[in-house]
């Protein structure tokens, strides 16, 4: 098996990153792909968290570099799909644990085994930053609809292609359509034409995540939501699919009637 | 005026700026500068709204370019 490594990076903190890598991680396996997450945001783990496996762990990714675990005992398997495995980040070390190289060895290493290896990037450019791109194939980048978030990701591209990542693929996360529809967000299509660049998915605001972020069960796994069919969807083209964008189109006539007789 | 513009109208255009400085360090005061010098070339040859001039640092698989929206002003002579 060849498996392939996707960077997931933003530049800005705060943009959910780590909640994407965690739903697109769970996504992919539901459609029976065999995953690792890796958490590459050392000194800040989160991942473990937002999937809801921070009870599981003994040994983390710094061990692995380190030579005090094999790999295979470091990785640890998704409670709901066997073939999703989270790698964490140390916690109480900090991003010059690991060099650029080690990283590289260790994802190639993991790309015999499976199908996908999502690396979670910390926010920033320095170091935990470029140690997060040395072993990616492919790069996603996630930002919102706003001033900062944006000309980070657009800083950020610069960066990935500079290192011979080109082609990133981009997740606007966040996307509030009342506000779109007021004239008061960018929409879908100027960040497109803002940015220059392949648009992944696009994921809306929701308060779903922060409850399903306090159970530990990624969104993705929520048959009915939306924002879960969103990131389903997300994986799906990762996969290859071609899908359209998730139009609001029902829920904008019908914001339109409310409009119109006056209770919206 | 600008008052009564949509809020996601003054990001995208101040995003503009900031990218392009941020794309090819040229200061918003040294972008029109270039604006108004490019502008001042082209007239010399062809009758251009000058006012109109649009400039735009892209993205162009691994490299950037240049574009320059230069609104040619009609005249029925040609």
């Amino acid at each position: 098996m060849k498996g392939k490594s996707i960077v997931i990076t933003s530049g800005k903190g705060g943009v959910g990153k780590t909640t994407i890598t965690a739903n697109i991680g769970t996504a992919l396996a539901m459609l029976g792909k065999k995953v690792v997450l890796i958490d590459a945001d050392i000194g800040l783990r989160n991942l473990d968290v937002v999937i809801g496996l921070e009870n599981r762990i003994v040994y983390d990714i710094v061990d692995v570099v380190e030579e005090r675990c094999r790999l295979e005992q470091a990785l640890i398997k998704d409670k709901r799909y066997r073939h999703l495995f989270l790698l964490p980040a140390a916690q109480t070390r900090d991003k010059s644990a690991i060099k650029e190289k080690q990283m590289k060895d260790l994802i190639q290493g993991l790309k015999e085994s499976y199908d996908y290896i999502l690396i979670d990037s910390p926010a920033g450019i320095e170091h935990g930053f470029l140690n997060a791109v040395s072993g990616a194939d492919e790069a996603i980048i996630v930002t919102t609809p706003e001033v900062a978030a944006v000309r980070d990701a657009d800083r950020i591209i610069g960066l990935l292609e500079s290192r011979g990542l080109n082609d990133p693929q981009v997740i606007i996360n966040r996307i509030r359509s009342d506000m779109v529809r007021r004239g008061d967000m960018m929409t879908i299509e100027d960040m497109i034409e803002i940015l220059a660049i392949n648009l992944l998915g696009v994921v809306p605001e929701d308060e779903d995540i922060i409850v399903s972020t306090n159970r530990g069960e990624p969104i993705a796994l929520q048959e009915k939501s939306k924002t879960g069919e969103a990131l389903r969807n997300i994986a799906r083209r990762i996969e290859g699919e071609e899908l359209p964008l998730m139009t609001m189109g029902k829920a904008k006539l019908m914001d339109k009637i409310k409009r119109l007789i006056g209770i919206s | 005026m600008a008052l009564f513009k949509k809020s996601k109208d003054v990001a995208k255009e101040r995003l503009r700026l900031i990218l392009i400085h941020d794309r090819i360090e040229l200061s918003p005061h040294e972008m029109n500068k270039l604006k108004k010098d490019l502008s001042r070339v082209i007239s010399k040859y062809i009758r251009v709204d000058q006012g109109e001039v649009d400039m735009n640092i892209k993205r162009k698989s691994g490299s950037m370019v240049l574009e320059a929206d230069i609104p040619i002003k009609s005249s029925k002579s040609s």
